[in-house]
Order: C-alpha cells, then sequence, then structure tokens
C-alpha cells in the first residue's frame, strides 16, 4: 500500500481538472459524486496507509520523478511519509470528505455546482502535496497552491465586489509571509546546498550549533511563512474578512486545513528552530499575543462567521504557543482537535445560515435550540470542546498546551522565567474562548426566536455534523505516535493547584456567559455603555483597529504614491510611442481611400523608387 | 535564324513606349474597360520585348515566354471582364472613381 501513496494526491487532483474540463456540463449527481467521492477514496488510502504505517514504523519515502535539475540542485517529486504525515493525511482527507458531504447539499441551490468542487478538490491535492512533500521546494508548491485555491474560493461568488476585495486582502496578505518564506528557502539553499527537509535538518544540525545567527534568520524568514499562512499577528488580517467565501470553504480552508499549514512547517523544521531558541521564543509570543488579541476580538463580534474567524485566529495560536515552547506533540494535537471541533462549529454556523435565509447576525437569531435540534446540539459539543470543557477533545490538547507553558525551562534570556507568565496568558485566553463561545450558544440557540428557519438540514448535512460531535467529544482520547518524530518531553509534573487552574478556569467562563447572556444578571450594561465601554467595544470590534492601521500606514501611502507617480517622464516616453503609432496609423489609413487608380499610381512610382534604389546600391 | 534585322534597340523603344502608353492609360483612365485595354497593352509590350530578344540571341525562351503571357493576359481578362460585370451591377456606371467603397 504504501508504494501507492502518490494516489491520495493525484485522486482529487484528477477530478478537479476533469471538472475544470467539463466546465459544468456534467449532472449534478455526477459531479457531487466525483467530488466528494475522490476525497473519499483519498480518504481510504490514507487510512490503509496508516494501518501498514502502524506497524512499520519508520519513515518511507517515494520519489516520483526529478522535478528539474540545474547543477546540483535536484529537487525530485518526492514524498516523505512518517507519523506526522500520517496525522496531517488523516486530519486532511477525514475532515475534508465529511465537509465535501456537507457542501454537496449545503451548494445544492448554486449554480456553478461544478466550479466549487472543482476548486475544492484542487484544494485538497494541494494540501496533501503540502503535508506529503519531502523537499521545502514541493512543499512551496503546496503552499502556493493553496494560498491561490483559498483565494479562488473566498472570491467564490464574485459577482459582489466586496468578495472579490476579501479575496485579494487573502492573498496580498498571506503574500507577505510568502515572500519571506521564499528568502528563507534561497538561504536555506545556498548555506545547506539542499533542500531536502531531513538531510537538511542533519546538515543544519552538524554545521551550525545552537544561537548562531544564520539559523535564527532562517528559522525567522520560515516563521514569517507560517504566520502569513496561519494568520498570525501581524499578518492576521485577511482570515476575517476571509469568510466571505462560502461557510464550507471557512470549514475546510480557514479552520481545518490551510491556516494550520503554518504550524505544520515549524513542527516539520523544528530542527531548525531549535537551533535558533530566540526565534522559537519568539513563536511562543506570537502565539500568545495572537490569541490574546482575537479573543478579545471575538467577544465583540456580531457575524456569526467572524466570531469564528477570530476565534480560530485565536486557537492556532495556542498550537504556537505550544510549538513556541517545544511542546510539539501537544500544538499537532491541538491542531487535530481543533480541526474536528472547528469544523464542526464552522458546518453547524453553515447549517444555521442556511436555514435562516443567509442571516449572519447572531443578534437577530434566538431560540433556535428546539428548532434545529440537530444544529443545536453540534454548536453545544463544538463551543464545550472549544472552551475546553473537562473531557472534550479540546481539553486534553489545551491542557498539554497550558501545562507545557508552565514548564518552561528555558536555558537563556527571558525563557528562565515567562514560562508561568505564557500560562497565564494562555488562562486568560482560555476564560475568554470559554466566554465567547458559550455567548454565541445563549444568543443564537436560546431566548425569543427572531427568525424562523424554512428548512431543516438534510441527512448529507447532518451526518457530517454527527461524525464531527463524535469526533469533537473522543478525539482527546487518541493517541498520536509522534514519539518518534519530535524530541521527547519530560512528563508532566506540576502541582493539582496548577491543574485545578487550568480545568476550572474554562468553567468559571461558562459561567459568566450564561450570568450575562442568559440569566442577563450580571449588569455589565453599567459598564460596556459607557463611553470608555463603547470605546473599547469599538476598538475590539474592529479588531484592535488593526485594519485601519495597516491602512494609515502601508495601504494610503502606496497607493498614493503610485497616484504621484502616475504622469511622472518616464510614462510620457511610453505614452510618446503610443501616439506615434496613432498618428502613423491615421496617416496610412488615409491612403486606403479604395480609389482604385491611386493605388495603381502609388504602385508605379513605389516601383520606380525601389528599382532606382536597387540600382543604386548595386 | 539569323538574329535580328532590325537593330534590338529600336525594338526596346517600341516597347517601352508602348509600355509607357499603357501606364498612362491605367493611371489615367477612369473608365474599366479602357483599364483593362491599357493592361493589355502593357502585357503585350512586355510580350514584344521578350520576342524581340529571343530573336535577337536566337533563343526559343522568348517565344515561350511569350505564350506565357497570353495565357496569362486571357486569364486575367476573364476575371477582369467578369468584375467589369459586377461593377456594372452594382454601381451602374463604369467609372472607377465612383466605385470606391473599400476605403479603409
Amino acid at each position: 500500500m504504501l508504494q501507492n501513496i502518490w494516489l491520495i494526491p493525484l485522486l482529487p487532483f484528477v477530478s478537479s481538472v476533469l471538472l475544470i474540463l467539463t466546465a459544468g456540463r456534467l449532472p449534478r449527481r455526477l459531479i457531487a459524486i466525483m467530488g466528494a467521492g475522490s476525497v473519499g477514496l483519498s480518504a481510504l488510502i490514507v487510512l490503509a496507509v496508516g494501518m501498514q504505517f502502524m506497524e512499520l514504523q519508520t519513515p518511507y519515502s517515494l520519489t516520483l520523478w526529478v522535478w528539474m535539475q540545474v547543477g546540483n540542485f535536484a529537487p525530485g517529486f518526492s514524498f516523505y511519509i512518517d507519523q506526522l504525515t500520517v496525522v496531517m493525511l488523516s486530519v486532511i482527507t477525514g475532515v475534508g470528505f465529511l465537509i465535501h458531504l456537507y457542501s454537496t447539499e449545503f451548494m445544492q441551490d448554486d449554480s456553478d455546482y461544478s466550479r466549487y468542487f472543482a476548486y475544492m478538490n484542487m484544494f485538497v491535492a494541494a494540501m496533501l502535496i503540502l503535508v506529503m512533500a519531502d523537499n521545502l521546494l514541493l512543499l512551496y508548491l503546496g503552499w502556493e497552491g493553496v494560498g491561490v485555491c483559498s483565494y479562488l474560493l473566498v472570491g467564490f461568488w464574485y459577482k459582489d465586489p466586496v468578495n472579490g476585495a476579501a479575496s485579494r486582502k487573502a492573498f496580498v496578505v498571506t503574500r507577505v509571509g510568502d515572500t519571506a518564506m521564499a528568502l528563507g528557502l534561497f538561504l536555506l539553499f545556498t548555506e545547506l546546498g539542499t533542500l531536502q527537509i531531513q538531510p537538511m535538518l542533519e546538515a543544519a544540525n552538524s554545521r551550525w550549533v545552537t544561537g548562531d545567527t544564520i539559523p535564527a534568520i532562517a528559522a525567522l524568514l520560515l516563521l514569517g511563512g507560517a504566520v502569513g499562512k496561519s494568520a498570525q499577528l501581524p499578518l492576521h488580517t485577511w482570515l476575517p474578512d476571509a469568510m466571505a467565501g462560502p461557510t464550507p470553504v471557512s470549514a475546510l480552508i480557514h479552520a481545518a486545513t490551510m491556516v494550520t499549514a503554518g504550524v505544520y512547517l515549524i513542527a516539520r523544521t523544528h530542527g531548525l528552530f531549535l537551533l535558533a531558541p530566540d526565534v522559537l521564543m519568539l513563536v511562543a509570543l506570537v502565539g500568545l499575543f495572537t490569541l490574546l488579541l482575537a479573543a478579545f476580538t471575538a467577544l465583540n463580534q456580531t457575524d456569526i462567521k467572524r466570531i469564528l474567524a477570530y476565534s480560530t485566529i485565536s486557537q492556532i495560536g495556542y498550537m504556537f504557543l505550544a510549538l513556541g515552547v517545544g511542546a510539539w506533540s501537544a500544538g499537532i494535537f491541538h491542531l487535530m482537535t481543533h480541526a474536528f471541533f472547528k469544523a464542526l462549529l464552522f458546518l453547524g454556523a453553515g447549517a444555521v445560515v442556511h436555514c435562516l435565509h443567509h442571516e449572519q447576525n447572531i443578534f437577530k437569531m434566538g431560540g433556535l435550540r428546539s428548532k434545529l435540534p440537530i444544529v443545536f446540539w453540534s454548536f453545544l459539543i463544538g463551543s464545550a470542546a472549544l472552551a475546553a470543557l473537562p473531557f472534550t477533545s479540546g481539553f486534553f490538547s489545551k491542557d498539554q498546551i497550558l501545562l507545557s507553558a508552565f514548564e518552561l525551562h528555558g536555558t537563556t534570556g527571558i525563557s528562565l522565567w515567562i514560562g508561568p507568565w505564557l500560562w497565564a496568558g494562555g488562562l486568560v485566553g482560555a476564560i475568554l474562548t470559554a466566554i465567547y463561545s458559550f455567548r454565541l450558544v445563549f444568543i443564537v440557540f436560546y431566548g425569543e426566536a427572531k427568525t424562523e428557519p424554512d428548512r431543516q438540514p438534510g441527512w448529507r448535512m447532518a451526518a457530517p455534523l454527527s461524525l464531527l460531535c463524535i469526533l469533537s467529544l473522543i478525539g482527546g482520547y487518541f493517541v498520536l505516535p509522534l514519539a518518534s518524530v519530535f524530541p521527547t518531553v519530560a512528563q508532566h509534573q506540576v502541582s493539582h493547584l496548577v491543574e485545578g487552574i487550568s480545568i476550572s478556569i474554562p468553567l468559571i467562563g461558562v459561567l459568566i456567559a450564561w450570568l450575562v447572556y442568559y440569566k442577563h444578571s450580571l449588569p455589565v450594561e453599567g459598564f460596556t455603555e459607557s463611553s470608555l465601554g463603547k470605546a473599547l467595544r469599538n476598538f475590539w470590534y474592529s479588531g484592535w483597529a488593526m485594519d485601519k492601521l495597516y491602512d494609515t500606514i502601508i495601504v494610503k501611502p502606496y497607493t498614493g504614491t503610485a497616484n504621484a507617480m502616475r504622469g511622472e517622464w518616464l510614462d510620457r516616453i511610453y505614452h510618446g510611442i503610443v501616439s506615434l503609432c496613432q498618428g502613423s496609423h491615421a496617416l496610412l489609413s488615409r491612403t486606403q481611400g479604395g480609389k482604385m487608380r491611386w493605388y495603381a499610381t502609388s504602385m508605379v512610382f513605389g516601383l520606380i523608387i525601389l528599382v532606382t534604389l536597387l540600382g543604386w546600391v548595386s | 535564324m539569323e538574329g535580328l534585322i532590325i537593330p534590338l534597340n529600336h525594338v526596346l523603344i517600341v516597347a517601352a513606349l508602348l509600355f509607357a502608353t499603357g501606364l498612362a492609360g491605367l493611371m489615367f483612365r477612369r473608365n474599366v474597360i479602357f483599364i483593362l485595354m491599357s493592361l493589355e497593352v502593357m502585357l503585350n509590350s512586355a510580350g514584344l520585348a521578350f520576342v524581340a530578344a529571343g530573336a535577337a540571341w536566337a533563343q526559343a525562351d522568348g517565344q515561350v515566354i511569350f505564350m506565357l503571357i497570353l495565357a496569362v493576359a486571357a486569364a486575367e481578362v476573364s476575371v477582369g471582364l467578369g468584375l467589369v460585370l459586377q461593377v456594372q451591377k452594382r454601381f451602374k456606371t463604369l467609372d472607377m472613381d465612383h466605385a470606391q467603397k473599400l476605403n479603409g
């Protein structure tokens, strides 16, 4: 089975190409079967590969062909499978298949059914190449591939200019990070002479010692790419706007898979990051600040999808925090559980939006608990896992991250004492997470009904929801076989007090949300309606005014400069060429007067001139 | 076959005069029939030059080319007359200065 792993990305790719070439002429049933079926088949192959791999336990690599050969630079089209890859593959194809199945019903009334599945399948293929790649160049191919598909899918309903702007923003902002990553690849290649990940990490280990400058720069550049793709500070602004796409797209790309590519990249090249402890510390700090910033913002949003978007940013912040404190497997564990419960929440939100005539404002919903029971239970379970209530999947992964942060034993600089502070910051984030996720539940599903649902989700929506519910509940009991991939981490030995605090914090958050948004018994209006409260709310509602900040310091000066340069002299040369061409065209077209005698006469004189010239020359 | 009796130059001068006449007719005549006739005159002047040259060098090539010119002239006239009919039909005139719809 292992030699057939090339089928895993090939199946969705072929399906995508077929769907593109037929351009929507196929019957809808067939499109749905191809779109969801190809990903389902890939999932089955991944299952078989995973089973076989559990017995082998040694990394397996497969070279299909040499991609290009320039001197000693010969990146192969080759795949590398180890435990980390298997985990990623399972998440992508498994969750991906459920989302595809869900989409077959969600997109039912859309006229561009075929285009949707073509893009979605292309995305899955690119994402699979990203995680299976054995060299960084192939990884970069997948990396850009998912970027393009994200662009296409965010702007899927391109007739509304707002969606087009959102997709452009997503593309351009991530491009900033991608440029940094490309520079990182160049640096690594010039320094180490290879981009194949495993030999490269070995070479890095033997060439540099911990704390050298060049690995720090390389790690910093890779971090730039990861930050862009995973929507972390300071490149996170694209993700909330990316919610303009169809909701299953947000579930697949902007919650479960693509945005976690940055986490995967750092985990995959962790050997390099270990050589640069300062950069690793930066990863943790980026994660911490992002998770806090996004959690405060999520608390103030009114659009159901934007709440989830900020919560995704916040949860990926936890993953970065885990990576930064060296808890690699905890980070990947959270990646997996997050894929389960966030996909569940997004699909649930999609179902709400689908059944409520595309209403996205949570304050226009309410009382849906009895009207959409399946969706209610999905949301409840998803929110419980997101808030990390005990015994849900999110609890296990987040607990590991927080404990690892608490136990951080660095050797230099701030990492000596910052561990407990990271833990405390993570706890603040956790309580905010609990508050905003249950705020969502109480506002949308309790209280008085404001909008009536006009339909119920069918089985193709309900089945993925229920399966993801189960995964969100039991996902925490999965034991990821990552011990051989990452350096081992010592067992947690923290006092019961720390553990107790970690467990009880989410419960307190839920209690607060219950008091404020269900019982309305906490007098928060006094604060939120004061001028300070209003200012804070607006500030947080706008996402700490980051968009405005970037607009002022980057976009406006850029467009201003571009406008100022519009009339400069270099342009005049080209305008001159244009007018010259237009002028001679006008002149020459005059000679085409339709007068036959004029034509004959000009031919005669032309010939005379030509003959004279020839005589002259010879 | 002792070559040409009259000097070759004289024949060539006549041919050149004929050619000039035809060319002038082509450029200054407005009636399409006359334009075609001028074309014929030009073709024949070229033919005369060929025949004379062939005789002067005692080669058959000149006459062969003249036969070719005759054939071309016949073909050209048949197409040309067809066009003349069309011009007459569409513009109700044979004056080419009035048939200038094909201007760019």
